[in-house]
Formats: structure tokens, C-alpha cells, sequence
């Protein structure tokens, strides 16, 4: 089972070591994990994607819980939520299959940010299986490299129903 | 006096938290990094500075302060070889959830990282092994540093915490303020118990036919003994502790069923397979108390109280799990059952554990006239009543110690478990030794593990501490020899000492301690009389005994009770 993990910690030297270490201790998995700052700037949030059968998931967060850095540990498979990925592939772009590899691009909602005669790079961005299925389509023209962020993923706020009479135009 | 508002440099703020924490008594041995601080400690009348003979001998003796007073321990050394001599030490008190405060130079900020001379990152090293850790760069940060570390060591599940020095932090200066409180985002360990959680308790306990309290040493670290006592007696329930639970509940009340595990008493472990309510306090469901986890309490409505959420589910899954501090929920606990007390009869279950306690009581042979390590272990018992404290090491003497010493008071029995460190009852012992005296502090070590700490003899002897150093010499690293007897068809690799073992007695003196040895069953009262009675310094007694004991019962390494191997086995006494 896969599980992504939204966990807010301090942003303070050695808090993604902690993290990695506890997991590279305990034997758990890390599938990708990516980090950065938040609204606020001594907050960091890491967006872990991990698996495992459903006692070792409830050990990881908790575990997660138990480091003095972590402030926040949110289980967001268990929630409503919106994840992304953004990755960059260099894919060879010979004369005859360009046209080609750019329907793709455009099927995809692709973005070329560089490109030269013998190669261009695509930037992709959307949930990891769109990422994988735009990759599994341009591999047969030959794939140069791909770079992954990893996921980045937030909780999907509770929908507001505005009712009409409720509007006020000012 | 106080310092606060003064400009002092890194080193003075140190000595002057450690002053406001209550800190007077720390273990260390100085070097290059934190001179500045000796430099301090050398006209510092507040702290009681003890030197060790190796930083490892550090991190154990404040291990065995810590276990001896319930207080945080504090070690001091310098950055490089002297932090990574006390690793050892650090994992041993995480392991067993011992309050450490270990403060370490490190070399000037600017040549971090650059593989300066005596640098390592010890940081990085102790991450994996402690609550926490820190490197102050800033000495605006030192004193609420120390604060966050001695709050975070004691409080919760407690633990070792690192505070890493670098050498011109400790030169800096800054006005001394000490935090009065402390708020860290991410750490607020939870207290009482939910009271719906301790209602469903109460109630299993009223339904339950054959109820067993299996204690652990989170028991002790809470303060909780009295409460269990309560529990325990509030309808004569069973209780049976674990290596660190010793003492948590005296061993002489009938209603102790011993240590259970790989080497627990026969009925205590049959108890556990046989219960139908087990109640966890403060224990961890280690491997060497469960063996096979599929089959351990299988019949039993399980409930867990621990402080440490990770705790709980980790290795056993139970049915009522309750997060918090043991006597705010045992206190709880016995509120709930009091207006509405327990009304079962448990004089069946207690026939059937009578009937295992005379199936395979535990026993040696005593009859050829030689000596028994099981024989030494008894007579000390007879002898201290309780009223000692028992510092063990690791391994076969460390088990028999369990079965043959009847501990009856919380932290009269400090031992190294979740690690197994060989070489820790040596300086554990004198750590708390410098705590404790009013009751004699005795030190238990086999032969093998005595020589790896062996080193701070002198630092007892220096001290004149009356620490009495046992030593149970069988001239074989006696728990491998048993595995390997029973294991790998008594090929004894590696394992005999008999040609290269030094003369203890020898060492002693030479350690300035006084020597005795014997290896005679009659004259094992009179030497202990003598021991228990020296009190001007340290003593070392040693007792040759046989080689071929093994601790039995024993449960095999992941087995279960149908594995379970005995000396003797009456069948015809288990109905």
C-alpha cells in the first residue's frame, strides 16, 4: 500500500537528515521525498511518498511524530487531496520525429524548455501516472534523461456552497 | 551567587545552566576542544567534576547515576575520539530510555567540515541513537539550548541528548539569561491517559478470569511503583516484570511471578501464554520477552499504557491502547475501579500458577561441592535482603542474577537490556555509587565483560568509593559458550578464557582496590561478609565457578512455550 505523508517540520539544520535517518534506520521505504519552505519561513514542509503493509505505515508516522523537529504529521492519503509532480525529460529530437514528439507534447500539456538540434527537454507537470505514461510515450525516440521532483501534494480545503441569496454585491 | 545578566563567555554559561538545571555531579575527561571549559571547571566550586579513564567509562557511570536517582546524567568530553568513545554509552541509554545530557567539543566553527584534527561529526553519528541532538554555533543559544536538552532528556519517554560544542562558540560572550520555560513546537508529551480509554480498562479488569500486570522499567522511570502496588493488591493480581521492571513491584510479594521472557521464570512465562487480560505498563514487547510474537499472549485481551506513542502496536498488536505519563494513569485507573472495584475470584488462576511454580521451580545442583554462580547470586540475596543496589553486566551471570535475586525496591537493579553492553556494570556501578550511599552498590560482571571497563577501577578507588566489584569468573564468555553448546554443536569458538584471563586479584591491587577470590562453596559467606563489611574504598572479589552451568528455563530466540527448554520438567505436577 502506498501512503503519502505531509509532514511540517522545524526548518532547522540536520531536519531532512533526521527524517532520512529514521527511515534508512528503521527499514522503511522511501519512494520520493521532497522538501521545501512554507508560508511560514521557519516551517519546512516534506511531502514523503512511502508503502508498506498498514502496521509499518501507522509505525512511520508515528515515528515521524516522535522527532522533536516534526510539528505536524498529516496522513493525506486518508484525506481529500491534490498531488503533483514535475519532472524534465531530454528526449533525442532527430529530423523526421519532431512533429511527432511535439503532438505528444501538446497531448500532455507539455512545456519545451530547451531544445537544440539533436535534443530537446520537456517539462511535464501532474500527478506521477501522467508523468510515467508521457515518459512511455516518448522513450521509443530515445530518452536522454529525466529529472523528478517528486510529489508535492496539499489537503483539498472542505468545499464552500456559496448560495446565492448569501451573496452580497457591495 | 547569581550570574544572570552578566556577560560570560560560552564556557561560564555552560557551568552556570548546569547550576540552574541542579546539576553537581558530572562525568568527563577533557581535551583540546573544550579546555575553555576545564579552564572554568578548575575554580568551579558548584560542580563535582569526575575524571574517568575513558569517555566510554563517562557515558556509563552517568547512565547508572541517572538509573540510581532518576535524575539526568551528564557527561563532558572533548570533540573527535572523545564523542565517539561515549557512542556506545549514548545507545545503551537510548535503548533503555536513560535522561543523558552529553555535552561534546567540536572544532572551531570555521574548520567544520574541513576534517580538522580530533573532528568528527558527532551530530551526525548520535542522530540515529539519541531523543536529540544540537550543535551551537551561537552562543546566544547555548543556555536555552541546554535548557531544551535537559527538558527533552527527562521529560516524556526520557533519553540521551547531545549538545555539540565548538571550541570559539565557548570563547564567545553574551549576557546570561536562563530560560525559565521551555515551548518546542514539536514536542508536548501527553500526560494523563484518555478517560474513556481508562473506563474500558477498568471494565476488562472486572471481566477478566486470569488477569496478569506485565511490568516494565517504564514503571520505575514514572514513579509509578506505588500505584501498581495498589493495583496489584486491589484484588490480588498477578505481576510478572521485565529486565528493566525489576523492582517496580518487590519480588518477595506472593503475588510476583518473577521476570518473564527468554530466561523468565517457567510459570511466569506460562502465565503470559495462559492469561486472558495482560496489561502492558510501561514494557516494549522486546523480542526477548515475546519470542514468537504469533503465538505470545495469544489468548488475552491485550492493554498497553506507555508515554511513547511508537511504543504501542510496534511489535504486538493490542486491543486497548492508552497513551500517557504510568502514575497519572494508574492513579486514574484505580479512581475508576474504586467506585466500582473488582469482584472476581482468582483463586483458580492462582492454583494453575502454583502448579507451574512446582512443575519447574527454578533450581541448580548443589551437591558436588563446587561453585555455582546461581550458589554466589542466592547468598548475596540472603544477605543485602533488598536493601542494596545491583549494578549487572551482560550475559549469563546478568540472567541468573534475575532469578536468584530477589530486587524489592524501584532502581535497586540497574542493568544494560535493549543494548546487552558488555563492560557497562563497571562504571554504571560507580555512577551510582556517587549517588547512592546509604545502602551498599554492588557490581555483578563475568570475567569477559568486567575487562572491557575494567580501566575505571581506578577511578573508584581514586574516589574511595565502597563499590564491591563481583566478579563471576567461569573463564569462558559463558551466554556465547551456552549458544554455542546448545546451538552449534559445542563448537566453543573464541569463547574460552581460561589461558589468557589476567589475575583479577592482581588487577585490583594494582587498581588500588582490595582483592579477594575463592572458588570454594564454604567460603562464599565469609568473603561476601567480609565485602559487605569494607567500606574504606573499593573491593573486587572474585568467584571461580564452573564452566558447564546454562541459564535455563529458556525460551529459544523467536520461540514460543512449546520450545521451551528446562532443566526439569515435572510433568506429573502440571494438572
Amino acid at each position: 500500500m502506498k501512503k503519502i505523508i505531509s509532514v511540517l517540520v522545524e526548518n532547522k539544520f540536520g531536519a531532512l537528515n533526521r527524517v532520512a535517518t529514521m527511515f534508512s534506520g528503521r527499514g522503511f521505504n522511501i519512494h520520493s521525498i521532497s522538501i521545501g519552505v512554507t508560508e511560514d519561513p521557519e516551517v519546512s514542509r516534506m511531502t514523503i511518498v512511502t508503502s508498506g503493509e498498514a502496521n509499518i505505515l501507522d509505525q512511520i508516522i508515528k515515528q515521524l511524530n516522535r522527532l522533536i523537529d516534526t510539528i505536524k504529521v498529516v496522513d493525506l492519503s486518508a484525506e481529500n487531496h491534490v498531488a503533483r509532480e514535475l519532472a524534465m525529460i531530454s528526449v533525442n529530437y532527430q529530423k523526421g520525429i519532431r512533429s511527432e514528439i511535439m503532438n505528444i507534447v501538446e497531448v500532455f500539456q507539455g512545456k519545451v524548455v530547451d531544445i537544440t538540434i539533436k535534443s530537446i527537454t520537456i517539462e511535464v507537470t501532474g500527478p506521477p501516472d501522467k508523468i510515467d505514461a508521457f515518459i512511455n510515450m516518448v522513450s521509443p525516440y530515445g530518452i536522454k534523461e529525466v529529472a523528478r521532483s517528486g510529489l508535492v501534494a496539499l489537503k483539498r480545503e472542505e468545499q464552500v456552497v456559496v448560495r446565492k441569496k448569501e451573496v452580497h454585491i457591495a | 551567587m547569581s550570574q544572570t545578566g552578566k556577560e560570560l563567555n560560552g564556557a561560564e554559561i555552560f557551568l552556570e545552566s548546569l547550576r540552574k538545571e541542579g546539576v553537581d555531579t558530572i562525568f568527563g575527561y577533557p581535551g583540546g576542544a573544550v579546555l575553555g571549559i576545564y579552564d572554568k571547571l578548575y575554580d568551579c566550586d558548584f560542580i563535582h567534576h569526575i575524571l574517568v579513564r575513558h569517555e566510554q567509562g563517562a557515558a556509563h557511570m552517568a547512565e547508572g547515576y541517572a538509573k540510581a536517582t532518576g535524575k539526568v546524567g551528564v557527561v563532558l568530553v572533548t570533540s573527535g575520539p572523545g564523542a565517539t568513545n561515549t557512542v556506545t554509552g549514548i545507545a545503551d541509554a537510548y535503548m533503555d530510555s536513560i535522561p543523558l545530557v552529553v555535552f561534546t567539543g567540536q572544532v572551531p566553527s570555521k574548520l567544520i567540515g574541513n576534517d580538522a584534527f580530533q573532528e568528527a561529526d558527532i551530530v551526525g553519528i548520535t542522530r540515529p541513537i539519541t531523543k536529540h541532538n544540537f550543535l551551537v554555533k551561537d552562543v546566544e543559544e547555548l543556555a536555552s539550548t541546554i535548557k531544551k536538552a535537559f527538558f527533552i532528556a527527562s521529560t516524556g519517554r526520557p533519553g540521551p541528548v547531545l549538545i555539540d560544542m565548538p571550541k570559539d562558540m565557548l570563547a564567545k560572550t553574551t549576557r546570561f539569561v536562563y530560560p525559565d520555560q521551555v515551548d518546542i513546537k514539536g514536542y508536548k508529551p501527553t500526560i494523563s491517559g484518555h478517560s474513556q480509554q481508562i473506563k474500558k480498562a477498568a471494565a476488562a479488569f472486572r471481566k477478566a478470569k486470569r488477569p496478569l500486570l506485565y511490568v516494565g522499567g517504564g514503571v520505575v522511570m514514572a514513579g509509578a511503583h506505588r500505584e501498581l502496588g495498589l493495583l496489584a493488591q486491589e484484588a490480588g493480581i498477578p505481576v510478572t516484570m521485565t529486565l528493566q521492571g525489576l523492582g517496580a513491584f518487590p519480588m518477595t510479594d506472593p503475588l510476583s511471578l518473577g521476570m518473564l521472557g527468554m530466561h523468565g521464570t517457567f510459570w511466569a512465562n506460562m502465565a503470559t501464554e495462559n492469561c486472558d487480560l495482560l496489561v502492558s505498563l510501561g514494557a516494549r514487547f522486546d523480542d526477548r520477552v515475546t519470542g514468537n510474537t504469533e503465538t505470545f499472549a495469544r489468548n488475552a485481551y491485550k492493554i498497553q499504557v506507555d508515554i511513547d506513542p511508537t511504543a504501542i502496536d510496534k511489535n504486538v498488536r493490542v486491543d486497548l491502547p492508552i497513551v500517557g505519563d504510568l502514575k497519572s494513569v494508574l492513579a486514574d485507573l484505580l479512581t475508576e475501579l474504586s467506585e466500582k472495584p473488582v469482584q472476581s475470584d482468582y483463586s483458580d488462576w492462582w492454583t494453575m500458577i502454583q502448579q507451574w511454580k512446582d512443575a519447574c521451580p527454578l533450581e541448580y545442583d548443589n551437591h558436588d561441592g563446587k561453585l555455582r554462580a546461581q550458589f554466589v547470586l542466592q547468598k548475596i540475596s540472603e544477605k543485602v535482603k533488598g536493601q542494596a543496589v545491583v549494578v549487572t553486566d551482560v550475559g549469563q551471570h546478568q540472567m541468573w542474577a534475575t532469578q536468584w535475586i530477589q530486587f524489592d525496591h524501584p532502581r535497586s537493579h540497574i542493568t544494560s537490556g535493549g543494548l546487552g553492553t558488555m563492560g557497562f556494570s563497571v562504571p554504571a556501578a560507580i555512577g551510582a555509587a556517587f549517588a547512592v550511599t546509604d545502602r551498599p552498590v554492588i557490581s555483578i560482571s563475568g570475567d569477559g565483560g568486567f575487562q572491557m571497563n575494567m580501566q575505571e577501577l581506578i577511578t573508584a578507588a581514586h574516589h574511595k568509593l565502597p563499590v564491591k566489584f563481583i566478579i563471576l569468573n567461569n573463564s569462558f564468555l559463558g551466554m556465547v559458550r551456552q549458544w554455542q553448546g546448545l546451538f552449534y554443536k559445542e563448537k566453543f569458538s573464541f569463547t574460552d578464557l581460561s589461558a589468557s584471563n589476567p589475575d583479577f586479584v592482581k588487577v585490583a591491587e594494582a587498581f588500588g582496590c582490595k582483592g579477594l577470590s575463592t572458588d570454594s562453596p564454604d567460603e562464599v559467606d565469609a568473603l561476601l561478609d567480609a565485602v559487605l563489611a569494607y567500606n574504606e574504598g573499593p573491593v573486587l572479589a572474585e568467584f571461580k565457578v564452573v564452566k558447564e552451568e546454562m541459564v535455563f528455563p529458556m525460551v529459544p530466540s523467536g520461540g514460543s512455550m512449546r520450545d521451551i527448554m528446562v532443566k526439569r520438567l515435572d510433568p506429573n505436577r502440571l494438572v
